[in-house]
């Protein structure tokens, strides 16, 4: 193993745990997040010198956040490329440590996407506000949901590899086995009426209704309310904190954009993967953890491939084995806290898998593999047909 | 209700939808390298020259993928019924967002590396939509 920098490290963590919160403002959920993930930490609101956010508060960035959470930081970042800002953002914050440019670093979300019904996936072409944009221009008027964007590269993974429903609705399986573990995901499936919250077959999720051709309504995320916060701190601060620290020990940040003869089938994670193996000194093989993030069923086929735990293409045999679960004797468990399929989903999940990958390497889990010691969080931000990043994190226990 | 329609002033794009008048499907093409350069743009993404030319498309090419929208609750796409969206490979070197019409049943009716060939749906705000139908 190459030496590995143990710069900053996850100190602490809060998951909002409803994902129905109706009355409540995206930006109460952020700092109600913020106090509880700091107290997570044994650390202090005035502690906070680095602020992140991804312009997801109802319109309020950097400068407003700011002012809003009462902090007066030496770091702010409001970089915002979709849902791995937050994996982006960790990358971020760990350099800025790193410098010596902030001591501890406040990452937040807060969503109310499900009461504002705010139809992520299904209204497509077009919101006809803000300023036109070449791309706009160039996408609107056919009418591509969000949905039958990722349904585009599915399809094509479908024609240049063979792979099959059956193979990519295995994802779904896994991920529901565990939210049906975790007792927040139970309630959230019930809170936003699933049609059934139980386990789920392979047989189940072909049977589910098509949305947009090859995705079944059981291959596609939720839209739920939520947020969380996230702490990361300098390597002195973080041997105090009351939990032991999760250190980051390798980043990735990369886009992907449709080109003219490009292979839709290769994700940013084919770029952002090898920077973060390489800075990390491990390999894919000693991963315990997998946190990738599942919009759909494809995203997750397609970023083990591109991020090497099997080669292009293979994905569909890989999935089929019974890795996935917690419980499985092979590396590594896929999101353990059940996903964006069937846990928590708001519009921008990059913070639950730095959250989750927390749990499970303090011990935490509701499906906690037995001795985890190395995870990876996989953000993919966007679209993922169109133009879209990836931000990769691999974490490792004290 | 319409669909969405480009919006303008725009610069990059407005020499584009302007021939869709006429039914004319263009793209641009770097006179010093050959690049082919779309969606359009000023400049060229692979060298950043500003010496390009339009041409015009045959609009011939192959589907490289598609999905079938069974659920859009967008105004102007609801009533339409299951549609299709699709990346196709014009013959010239560029690959454009559209959808595929003309068929019978989108969900049977179409598949990757199919020939299709451009055919224009007149929008009331004066420009005209390509979509495709097999050839």
């Amino acid at each position: 193993m190459v030496s590995q920098r143990r710069d900053a490290a996850i100190v602490g963590i809060h998951e909002y745990p409803k994902r129905k919160a109706p009355g409540v403002t995206p930006l109460q959920i952020k700092a109600e997040c913020a106090a509880r993930a700091l107290a997570d930490a044994g650390l202090s609101w005035s502690d906070v010198d680095g602020l992140y956010d991804a312009q997801d508060g109802a319109g309020m960035s950097g400068l407003s956040l700011a002012e809003y959470f009462g902090l007066k930081p030496n770091v702010i970042d409001t970089t915002a490329v979709g849902g791995s800002s937050y994996e982006f953002h960790a990358a971020h914050a760990r350099r800025a440590i790193a410098a010596g440019k902030c001591r501890v670093a406040l990452l937040t979300y807060g969503s109310t996407a499900h009461s504002d019904m705010w139809r992520i996936g299904s209204m497509g072409g077009g919101a006809g506000a803000g300023a036109a944009s070449p791309l706009s221009n160039m996408t609107d008027p056919w009418g591509m949901t969000l949905i039958a964007n990722y349904a585009m590269v599915a399809q094509r993974h479908m024609y240049q590899y063979s792979t099959t429903s059956e193979q990519l609705a295995r994802i779904s399986v896994a991920t529901r086995a565990h939210a049906m573990r975790n007792p927040e995901a139970v309630q959230a499936m019930t809170d936003l009426q699933f049609v059934g919250v139980n386990e789920i077959s392979v047989e189940d999720v072909l049977n589910s209704r098509m949305i947009a051709d090859p995705l079944h309504l059981l291959e596609c995320c939720m839209v739920s309310d939520g947020g969380g916060a996230v702490v990361i701190a300098s390597a002195d601060v973080a041997r105090d904190c009351r939990k032991k620290p999760v250190w980051i020990i390798g980043s990735g940040e990369a886009t992907k954009y449709s080109e003219n003869g490009g292979d839709l089938t290769v994700s940013a994670a084919a770029q952002s993967g090898p920077q973060a193996w390489a800075e990390a000194g491990i390999g894919p093989g000693e991963i315990d953890i997998a946190m990738i993030y599942d919009s759909f069923t494809i995203t997750v086929l397609m970023m083990l491939e591109d991020l090497g735990f099997c080669g292009k293409g293979e994905g569909g045999a890989y999935v089929s084995e019974q890795r996935l679960r917690w419980d499985s004797p092979l590396k590594p468990a896929l999101n353990t806290d059940g996903g964006g399929l069937s846990s928590n989903h708001p519009g921008m999940r990059g913070l639950f898998l730095l959250m989750e990958a927390t749990r499970q390497l303090r011990g935490e889990s509701t499906s906690q593999r037995e001795g985890a010691r190395l995870a990876i969080a996989h953000g993919n931000g966007g679209m993922l047909a169109t133009s879209h990043t990836g931000g990769t994190i691999i974490l490792a226990g004290d | 209700m319409d669909r969405p329609q480009p919006r303008f002033p725009e610069p990059d794009t407005e020499p584009f939808w302007d021939a869709t008048k006429e039914h004319k499907l263009m793209y641009q093409v770097d006179r010093d390298t050959g690049d082919v350069v779309f969606f359009p743009r000023a400049h060229n993404p692979k060298n950043g020259s500003r010496n390009l030319e339009w041409r015009e498309s045959k609009g011939e090419g192959t589907v490289y993928t598609y999905s079938v929208v069974r659920l859009n609750r967008h105004p102007a796409f609801a009533p339409l019924g299951a549609y299709a969206v699709a990346y196709v490979d014009l013959d010239e070197g560029f690959r454009m967002l559209t959808n595929i019409v003309g068929v019978a049943d989108p969900t049977r009716d179409i598949s990757i590396g199919q020939r299709v060939k451009v055919q224009w749906e007149d929008q009331s705000s004066g420009i005209s939509l390509p979509m495709f139908a097999p050839a």
